[in-house]
């Protein structure tokens, strides 16, 4: 099912399919919950799919660029931290001294995390960046 | 400089606040000049293939990484062909054209280059931009952003602010540090003292980027703004980033559910030394379409830290709300400026904030200091703590919504110390730190870090490192709330936290309002004209104008009432029959209102009616004269009291006074409005002028010329401090005239001291 701007916000239309990467519905997200250690941080992250439907939604309303982002987003849900810092510092000027480094980098990110929009897009930058000698030492 | 040889209003000039801002001569081979430079390129686009080959005069193997960018993640290679096309001219008048659906000038824009767009805006004055403006932002409710910030990093200050701030109705609120080790105690403080009264208000901890994504994650942020982007290729590499180090930094965030827009305003090349020649505006449009291209749903737009460099320059204004009307254009949600300090004059000020405040925006301000100025780690914003007042003022002046609610001050201190106990709750529950109650006390009542007695920097690096190394989360910050009582704010932090999931929040223009979310999907701007769009509904408009302290009739009635009891003891006025002209020479009458002395009692400069009198009485009779004091009740209007007075006088001479102590010496040949000598502005007239004014009307019935008096003013806008007042007033005057009553004679005795 493609969600439009009908659906939003999802929270408030369809508050039982928003869900928590384990499973809690919004509805099982109280205060209680929280208290009684049944709720706990990794509950209150976005899923995969949240982002899908929002950037359905984004779409629909003519916003394609915005819809781009939360597909590449939902691609990033389930990276480890350590590893999107990792990342983001290659993309910085002069740190991947190499296209090969950030090639490497989008390769890792389509085979272990299924990540080939992010993978994609990691490339288009390794291209620009050799084009626009980007790889230079900076400090 | 104060020579002779100077007109010594220069000197005046000299010494007002707008000459200490300093202003630069237009200069487009140097980077100065706000909407065109030589070296701007003409606006074109080739397309083959579905690519785009060209742009904006460079061909594809020349693009810089700003230019790839833009042309593979912005161009909308199925509208750029229509688009480009279209005459510029004719561009700029659709988006004046209420008839003109924003969508389409939203469509079209996808396929615009950065001279295009920057070439369309141009067309237009500011009147005309800031209509647009109006009627091209994305949602359609305005809203507006809070600096929360302290000198001291004083987290139980920062608490009480951040409270105080969503009390006033900010939909966000930004902090950042003195210390950055001290990310985590802000974060912590204000998310506490964010979620005191009501929830919904969402929070930024601008920080270093890894920390700031950090902070998000553990759930005390639920938004950041500080992904700055740049219009030059090496001023981007200077900034230490590339687009797509940026691009993937914004879905990063979005990937932790957290809301995000950039930043980039005119200015940040020029100060960074990367200009290339080119116009601060065009250089901006370029950093829009790569927000755009980025995907990210909104920026922070309008000079922010350039604001100041680009209000040096001639169209500086202008400029900062071209770009912000460029942003819009594109679709992007807009935080539109208005907050570095550009200038240190209050008038330019106030010009600056008032296109925004009257074409609205989704946050007016990105941030209004909600602090005092030397309270703001950001410096000091357009408008602050110290100007708060003077904005709520003018939502009301103009029905305008600027997002903000008056807050009634015996609600203030609830609200503060609320916030403070909530904290310290926290903070002990947590094994953080045990604020004492002095500090606490300290820190309800001040209006800035000057009036505290509370953590240094130092201690709160302590309690900063503790939160970070404990691993401390929202989750624990809203148990040890709930634990304490603090149920309502546990309730409220997580719904906050809560929004993550659906990501709701995350679509453009999004705030929450009343527990729901509104933004660009759900609350469009759907302007197509006077009676579309954003309107101040009743109930909002009630809110806005309730501001404190304002002047009604039962309140001028009660002060008058106060001072009724006072005269009885000073002054007994009889009733004599009807008063009949005299041919005496030494008769001059002192004509006073029909209110005067019956309703009210004291002059608008504060003087008893029983001393003035007694003032004008004693002078005349230092003369040698009879005054006769008469009491018209035909009229209330001065001239016509004096008028008449005069005519009834055996010497010709009259005095004509209002209760509220305006008054006037008449002759009885004279025109109504042509008379001898006037006290027109009665707040300042003292009783050394009253006396004046009795000595000099017995010196014109004795034949003398006298020198007028004449009562010095200042400059005070006397108007604004006593009109309200005056109105209400003279309303009773005017109700207790009678057409056609005869003019009564009044037996005046004083029975108090002398004045």
């Amino acid at each position: 099912m493609t969600r439009s701007r009908k659906d939003y916000p999802l929270a408030e239309t369809q508050p039982d399919a928003v869900t928590g990467p384990r499973g809690k519905r919004l509805s099982e997200i109280t205060l209680d919950a929280v208290l009684d250690g049944s709720v706990s941080m990794e509950d209150l992250r976005i899923t995969p799919e949240a982002l899908r439907a929002q950037g359905e939604i984004a779409r629909d309303a003519g916003r394609p660029t915005l819809a781009q982002n939360f597909q590449r987003a939902a691609e990033l849900v389930n990276v480890p931290q350590d590893v999107i810092m990792e990342v983001y510092e290659l993309l910085r000027p002069g740190r991947a001294k190499s296209k090969a480094q950030l090639l490497a980098a989008a390769e890792r990110l389509r085979v272990e995390y299924g990540a080939s929009g992010i993978a994609d897009f990691i490339r288009e930058a390794a291209e620009t960046y050799e084009a626009r000698g980007l790889f230079t030492f900076r400090f | 400089m104060n020579t002779v040889n100077r007109w010594k209003r220069y000197a005046d000039w000299d010494e007002r606040p707008l000459r200490l801002d300093r202003f630069a001569a237009e200069d487009a081979v140097n980077g100065f000049s706000a909407f065109a430079s030589p070296a701007d390129p003409k606006p074109g686009i080739g397309i083959a293939h579905g690519r785009v080959i060209s742009m904006d005069g460079v061909l594809e193997r020349d693009f810089d990484m700003i230019d790839r960018f833009i042309a593979r993640h912005h161009i909308d290679v199925a509208v750029a062909e229509e688009a480009m096309a279209l005459d510029s001219a004719q561009v700029a008048r659709m988006l004046v054209d209420m008839n003109v659906p924003r969508e389409d000038l939203v469509r079209l824009a996808h396929g615009m280059t950065p001279a295009k767009l920057a070439q369309c805006v141009s067309h237009l004055n500011a009147l005309e931009i800031a209509f647009a403006y109006s009627k091209m932002r994305a949602r359609k409710t305005p809203g507006n952003q809070a600096h929360v910030t302290n000198a001291k990093d004083d987290p139980l200050q920062l608490a009480a602010d951040a409270a105080t701030a969503v009390a006033f109705g900010f939909d966000e609120i930004e902090t950042t540090m003195r210390v950055s080790r001290n990310a985590w105690s802000n974060a912590l403080a204000c998310a506490v003292g964010g979620a005191v009264g009501r929830w919904g208000t969402l929070f930024q901890c601008s920080s270093e980027e890894a920390e700031e994504l950090r902070i998000g994650m553990a759930g005390f942020s639920s938004y950041a703004e500080t992904v700055s982007v740049y219009g030059t290729e090496k001023t981007f590499v200077d900034g230490d980033d590339t687009p797509w180090s940026k691009a993937f930094l914004a879905a990063a965030y979005a990937s932790r559910g957290i809301k995000m827009r950039c930043t980039s305003g005119a200015g940040a090349e020029l100060l960074m030394g990367f200009h290339e020649a080119k116009s601060l505006l065009y250089l901006e449009a370029r950093c829009l379409c790569l927000q755009r291209g980025m995907g990210v749903q909104g920026t922070q737009n309008g000079g922010i830290d350039g604001a100041p460099l680009t209000s040096t320059v001639p169209g500086g204004f202008r400029e900062l709300m071209a770009e912000n009307l460029i942003a819009v254009w594109l679709d992007l949600e807009c935080a539109s400026g208005n907050d570095a300090r550009a200038t240190e004059s209050e008038i330019r000020v106030g010009a600056k904030i008032m296109p925004y405040l009257v074409a609205g925006s989704d946050l007016i301000c990105s941030g209004f200091g909600s602090i005092l100025k030397y309270d703001n780690s950001f410096n000091p914003s357009l408008l602050n703590g110290e100007e708060l007042e003077d904005y709520l003022v003018l939502q009301r002046d103009f029905e305008a919504d600027g997002g903000l609610t008056p807050l009634p001050e015996e609600k203030a201190l609830d609200i503060r110390r609320r916030a403070i106990d909530a904290v310290s709750a926290v903070f002990e529950e947590l094994g953080l730190s045990s604020p004492s109650e002095a500090m606490k006390q300290s820190v309800t009542v001040a209006s800035g870090s000057d009036d505290t007695q509370s953590y240094t920097p130092r201690d709160v690096a302590f309690i900063s490192e503790a939160i970070k190394d404990k691993g401390i989360t929202v989750i624990h910050v809203i148990r040890a709330l709930a634990k304490r009582g603090f149920r309502e704010e546990a309730e409220n932090l997580l719904n906050l936290v809560k929004l993550r999931l659906s990501g709701d929040y995350l679509q453009t223009s999004a705030m929450i309002r009343n527990g729901h979310i509104v933004s660009a999907v759900n609350d469009p701007n759907d302007y197509l004209g006077p009676g579309s769009g954003y309107r101040v509904s009743p109930e909002r408009r009630q809110e806005i104008v309730t501001i404190r302290d304002v002047l009604d009739q039962k309140e001028v009635l009660r002060s008058e009432a106060m001072h009724e009891r006072e005269e009885g003891t000073r002054i007994r006025y009889r009733a004599a029959g009807e008063a009949e002209p005299s041919a005496d020479p030494q008769d001059v009458v002192i004509g006073i209102s029909p209110a005067f002395g019956l309703k009210l009692f004291q002059t608008t400069a504060g003087h008893r009616l029983s001393d003035v009198l007694r003032t004008l009485v004693e002078a005349i009779r230092a003369r040698g004269l009879s005054p006769r004091v008469v009491r018209f009740r035909h009229t209330a209007d001065t001239s016509f009291l004096g008028l008449s007075a005069a005519r009834l006088a055996g010497s010709g001479i009259g005095i004509g006074i209002q209760a509220k102590g305006t008054a006037v010496i008449h002759q009885r040949d004279r025109l109504p409005h042509n008379n001898l000598e006037l006290f027109s502005n009665a707040p300042i007239t003292q009783l050394v002028h009253y006396r004046g004014l009795g000595a000099n009307a017995a010196a014109y019935a004795l034949g003398e010329m006298p020198e007028p008096i004449v009562v010095p003013q200042r400059g005070e806008a006397m108007g604004s401090r006593y009109h309200a007042r005056v109105a209400m007033i003279f309303a009773i005057e005017t109700g207790m005239t009678e057409e056609g009553a005869a003019p009564e004679l009044v037996d005046v005795t004083f029975t108090g001291g002398k004045p």
